[in-house]
């Protein structure tokens, strides 16, 4: 047994299937949480009946109605690109996770890269990609107007990401999200005290790649009949649905980690307590679970924001806010 | 050549360059704009694929951020929010095709024969040692620090260009009318 852990190959098959079983399974409690919650927000019950209580099993039964669908594929539609555009959606979802550490050392984490950080949003990206190609090749104007909606949006979002994750990486001195975890316990803060500013835009610009209210301009049910997702079906669709939830995961996981200290236990930092090796998931999933939560609690409380809106607000607040923290932040850790 | 076949990496390389090469052609072949650029996206993809085997991560991830994540991107928006074509497109065929063709196996054959000559078959030091950033980071902001200068003053000269090119100035008059509507 001690042998068998101890081959590279084999325990990286292992990281990988616990990722590819972790993260559909992250979706479906997000998902569940979601319906719930925002229930609950509207004086509703939501789900009650399946599985006997509380609804617990809804989201599974909807995943096996999707499976049982037709999949449809339009007449017009390019069908090779309409075919594989939500898997690489959901494999960008899905990849993000590979750096994501889970406790101390290289044991929880599938892969420690020494550019963590940096590989997590060159990924992220990919997914645009897959949400351009569902939009044209569905032959439908919604689905095209939805599409490149999304497309506007995620390239103005993605640059304040990029200058707000700037600022952690200065005062870590590293990319390796490990090393910035480590740099966060070092520092006895997590950086979310010295980097407000980068978390605030970080948090905004995550719900805006997410395409969550008030940023959902390019699903808008009411005028878009939900965009880029309008033609798709069955299993199709559950995997663009399960890559949203994977998505609010995933940079759930990112921020707590770049900046609420990761699988450190909140407040350990500044007690100096060491941390025994098998509580950082506890921990970092409470941490994704009150983002998470924040997330849902934007969702049903705030209007949606007009395209011009939305855009403005990137390119004239978040990026020079975003370069501004990366000149206080470096002029700080060179004066001290 | 039994030394060749026995090393895993030059599999993987051989794979990755006839997906390269298979998707290069693709580009210029494909009747349509979109599967043109999507095609563009898989070259872009393996030579990060490419630079991974060669330990140089950093370079594979700005490939992937800045060319697939960005540039393409940017492309499909461009192309999709003019012309959206479904289907084939007979005006994408170029009459100077024969032309392009002799330019760029020209071009192979002075890359291959350039290197030919200048390695033959001699095993390089060093390649594939792993990279780290912080290594990165020192040759360029030390070493290197004026190129990098240099580089990114014309990034920004381009950049202000862009935005010159691209801006209408207005007379008062049309600007008025403007926030009115």
């Amino acid at each position: 047994m001690e042998s068998l852990l101890e081959n590279f190959w084999i325990v990286l098959v292992l990281k990988l299937l616990t990722v590819a079983l972790l993260v559909p399974v992250a979706g479906l409690i997000i998902g569940y949480a979601e319906l719930k919650i925002s229930a609950h927000m509207q004086a509703r019950v939501g789900p009650y009946f399946a599985g006997g209580r509380y609804g617990w099993a809804q989201l599974i039964a909807d995943g096996v109605k999707f499976f049982q669908k037709e999949d449809i594929i339009p007449a017009e539609a390019d069908r090779p690109v309409f075919k594989y555009a939500p898997i690489l959606v959901l494999i960008s979802a899905v990849s993000l996770f590979v750096v994501i550490p889970f406790g101390p050392g290289d044991a929880l984490v599938v892969r420690n890269l020494d550019l963590g950080i940096f590989f997590a949003l060159a990924i992220s990206s990919v997914g645009t990609i897959g949400v351009l190609m569902a939009g044209w090749s569905s032959a439908n104007k919604y689905s095209l107007i939805g599409g490149l909606r999304a497309a506007g949006q995620l390239i103005a979002y993605e640059l304040p990401m990029v200058l707000s994750v700037i600022g952690v990486v200065i005062l870590a001195e590293t990319m390796s999200l490990n090393g910035i975890v480590e740099a966060q316990i070092e520092w006895g803060m997590p950086f979310v005290i010295p980097q407000a500013v980068a978390f605030v835009v970080f948090f905004i610009a995550a719900l805006a790649e997410m395409s969550r209210i008030p940023f959902d301009m390019p699903i808008a049910e009411s005028e878009l009949t939900t965009g880029y997702l309008t033609e798709y079906t069955g299993f199709r669709f559950l995997f663009f649905f399960l890559g949203e939830f994977a998505n609010m995961f995933t940079f759930a996981a990112i921020a707590a980690t770049l900046f609420l200290g990761g699988y450190a236990p909140a407040g350990a930092e500044v007690f100096g307590i060491t941390i025994p090796g098998l509580t950082g998931p506890i921990w970092l999933s409470l941490k994704i679970g009150v983002l998470v939560f924040v997330m849902i609690w934007t969702r049903w409380t705030w209007p949606r924001l007009r395209e011009d809106q939305l855009q403005t607000f990137a390119w004239k607040w978040l990026v020079p806010i975003g370069l501004a923290n990366i000149v206080v932040t470096a002029v700080m850790k060179v004066l001290f | 050549m039994a030394d060749w076949i026995s090393l895993p990496v030059n599999w993987v390389f051989l794979v990755l360059a006839l997906v390269i090469a298979f998707a290069g052609v693709k580009v210029v072949t494909s009747r349509n704009l979109i599967h043109a650029a999507l095609s563009l996206v898989g070259v872009l993809a393996s030579t990060a694929a490419l630079f991974l085997l060669l330990s140089a991560e950093f370079v594979a991830w700005v490939l992937v951020l800045v060319y697939v994540g960005a540039v393409l991107v940017l492309f499909l928006f461009g192309i999709m929010i003019t012309r959206a074509p479904m289907g084939r497109e007979v005006s994408l065929d170029n009459e100077r095709r024969g032309l392009a063709a002799i330019t760029a196996l020209a071009t192979f054959a002075l890359l291959a024969g350039t290197s030919w000559v200048a390695f033959g078959d001699v095993e390089i030091e060093g390649v594939g040692d792993p990279i780290t950033t912080g290594d990165l980071a020192d040759s360029l902001l030390g070493r290197y620090l004026i190129p990098f200068e240099i580089v990114s003053f014309v990034l920004l000269a381009a950049l202000i260009g862009g935005i010159a090119l691209a801006r209408k100035d207005r007379s008062p008059a049309e600007e008025a009318e403007r926030t009115d509507a």
